[in-house]
């Protein structure tokens, strides 16, 4: 092995793996690390895969990716004590020729990517923890050293593509450590079942055909927090995840929220008779755009999940992980064809395509997003109880009549907020985080 | 979804149990530094909030961590940046949890 690369990618997640395959494709020289004993057995995703993303990095991605469901139906649920009020959208227009969005289990689906990576041309070591950044006399990052014998490896950029927790960058003084309000912690369970039961609770016509839902509500008990129940070929996924120091303050431990959700009455019946094989916790990044680290310096970049690049609103990360890295690894071939120094000034070429692209441009529209629910609690848990209170309501047939059911749902609603202009307040606030 | 009446839930083990681990024999990677004055809330949270359930109280009151079972999320690192009661790292590469779905 030669001791001096054009990059070192550290970490072969979804924005390791794009850049380390975009790069060697295009003839660099890229040694990618990963301290799994295969790529993907450290990584949790829910998991929806965004096609686009990934097509515009392997177009004929779908021939041999492990891919699980395509989803057909999505659906909104706001959830009380025993009921859930939802929206829900299914489209014929869904089973297209190349679907959208799949349902995949990470660990099978990283392994895949990473076998792509080094048949594009680049070397991969696993089982290799990259223990710290080795700099210059003048700072400038030169190379990394590993828990490998072995002295340290060098390359003109090393591509910073760890994951949320960032260590590396920290312990190297590049970035500061992470707040516990810029992070979720999401346990997540995968329940087993037979293919075709799945098809039938889900009400679905093809084994390929899926259904992802989305919750809130006292899913979080009164975190900040969502919920998911995501259907797999073979399996569901179901996990829940609040902002760590939710956690830290309520001290409600992650695992009895998730036996909650799923012994909630909506829940329970379509987990019914399900062997759970695996339970994992990984943290996500929802800071959102103010928890962006400094992305570039003298012979480094950031991507991925590293950058805090997580539309929470959406639930999408794996997407913007996958551009990012792509757009680092494009910025880097055009300096090395330029004969251009990987310099904090000249990698302004990254940062100007991260800007110009629906990375930044998504994070920077919902900005106010965590500041506001973080302030805003009642937006996840009044709402969507007196929501459901009103929907009963509204449907039991009780010999009220139907004005003064109406009037009562409103004066709920207004109690259980304590008043109209709360609430206009309210509406005011989250269109303007909205915009 | 606030009662606290709810059934037992699963013992941690059972949970943990479908996981595999390549553990490090005799190499922890999460360390506790004690403090003289008694452990931080924040430290004595984890033994909720560590998904793990890596840490508990001991018969001195004082919390303990056994990480066996950590899935390597780095809350605790998170949690307890500011009291230095933690020391933590990555294991060793290829050692710890290794999921098989994600
Ligand atoms: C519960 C959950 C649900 C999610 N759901 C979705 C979803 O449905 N759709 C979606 O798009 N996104 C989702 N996300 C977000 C998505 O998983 C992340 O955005 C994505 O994985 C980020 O990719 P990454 O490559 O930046 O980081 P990671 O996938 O975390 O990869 C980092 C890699 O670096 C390696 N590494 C770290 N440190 C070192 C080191 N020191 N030395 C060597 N190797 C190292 C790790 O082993 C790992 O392979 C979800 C996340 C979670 C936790
Ligand atoms: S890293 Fe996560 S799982 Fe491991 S001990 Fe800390 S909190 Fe527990």
């Amino acid at each position: 092995m030669t001791d001096h690369f054009d990059a070192i990618v550290v970490g072969a997640g979804p924005s390791g793996n794009a850049a380390a395959y975009v790069m060697a494709k295009a003839g660099l020289s890229v040694l990618q690390i990963d301290r799994g004993e295969y790529p993907g057995s450290k990584n949790v995703q829910g998991a929806i895969l965004y096609s686009d993303a990934l097509e515009r990095i392997i177009p004929d991605f779908r021939d041999s990716a492990p891919l699980e469901r395509h989803v057909v139906e999505q659906r909104f649920w706001m959830l009380s004590e025993k009921s859930h009020t939802g929206a829900q959208y299914r489209s014929d227009d869904f089973n297209e020729e190349k679907p959208n969005r799949y349902t995949i289990l990470r660990a099978q689906f990283d392994k895949w990517f990473s076998k792509q990576v080094r048949a594009a041309g680049a070397i991969l070591i696993t089982e290799t923890t990259v223990k710290d950044l080795v700099k210059n006399d003048a700072g400038k990052v030169i190379g990394v050293l590993t828990d490998r014998e072995g002295g340290p490896i060098f390359a003109d950029v090393v591509v910073l593509a760890e994951g949320v927790n960032g260590v590396v960058g920290q312990r190297a003084g590049l970035r500061p450590e992470i707040k516990p309000n810029h992070v979720a912690l999401a346990v997540k369970e995968t329940h087993f079942l037979p293919e075709e039961t799945i098809r039938e609770r889900f009400n679905l016509a093809g084994e390929e055909d899926g259904v992802v839902i989305e919750v809130i509500g006292s899913v979080s008990s009164g975190m900040v927090g969502t919920g998911f129940l995501y259907t797999n070929k073979e399996s569901i996924s179901i996990g829940v995840g609040c902002i760590l120091s939710d956690f830290a303050q309520t001290r409600v431990p992650p695992y009895e929220l998730l036996d909650r959700f799923k012994r909630h009455p909506s829940v329970a019946p379509l987990l019914k008779g399900a062997e759970m094989k695996e339970y994992v916790a990984h943290l996500i990044p929802e800071g959102g755009y103010d928890a962006i680290p400094t992305l570039t310096g003298d012979g480094w970049l950031i991507v991925g999940d590293a950058g805090q690049f997580v539309n929470a609103v959406h639930r999408e990360g794996s997407n913007l992980a996958m551009t990012s890295g792509r757009l680092a690894a494009e910025s880097l071939i055009q300096l090395k064809a330029e004969g251009k120094p990987v310099t904090n000034e000249n990698l302004k070429l990254y940062r100007d395509k991260l800007a110009d692209s629906f990375v930044m441009k998504d994070l920077k529209k919902y900005r106010k997003v965590p500041h506001l629910l973080e302030r805003n609690r009642q937006l996840l848990t009044t709402y969507p109880s007196a929501l459901n209170r009103a929907f009963q309501s509204f449907l039991r047939v009780d010999g009220v009549d139907k004005r003064t059911k109406e009037a009562e749902a409103l004066r709920d609603l207004k109690k259980a907020r304590g008043g109209w202009l709360r609430m206009a307040s309210d509406l005011f606030k989250v269109a303007r985080a909205w915009r | 979804m606030t009662d606290k009446k709810d059934k037992p839930a699963p013992k941690m083990e059972e949970r943990l149990y479908q996981n595999r681990y390549q553990v490090d024999e005799g190499r922890s990677h999460v360390q506790i530094h004690q403090q003289n004055k008694g452990d931080s809330p924040e430290l004595q949270a984890m033994t909720d909030l560590c998904p793990a359930g890596c840490y508990r109280l001991n018969e001195a009151g004082r919390v303990e961590v056994v990480a066996d079972g950590c899935m390597e999320c780095g809350s605790c690192r998170i949690v307890c940046q500011s009291t230095g009661e933690i020391e933590w790292s990555y294991p060793r590469g290829g050692y710890g949890i290794l999921f098989k779905f994600g």
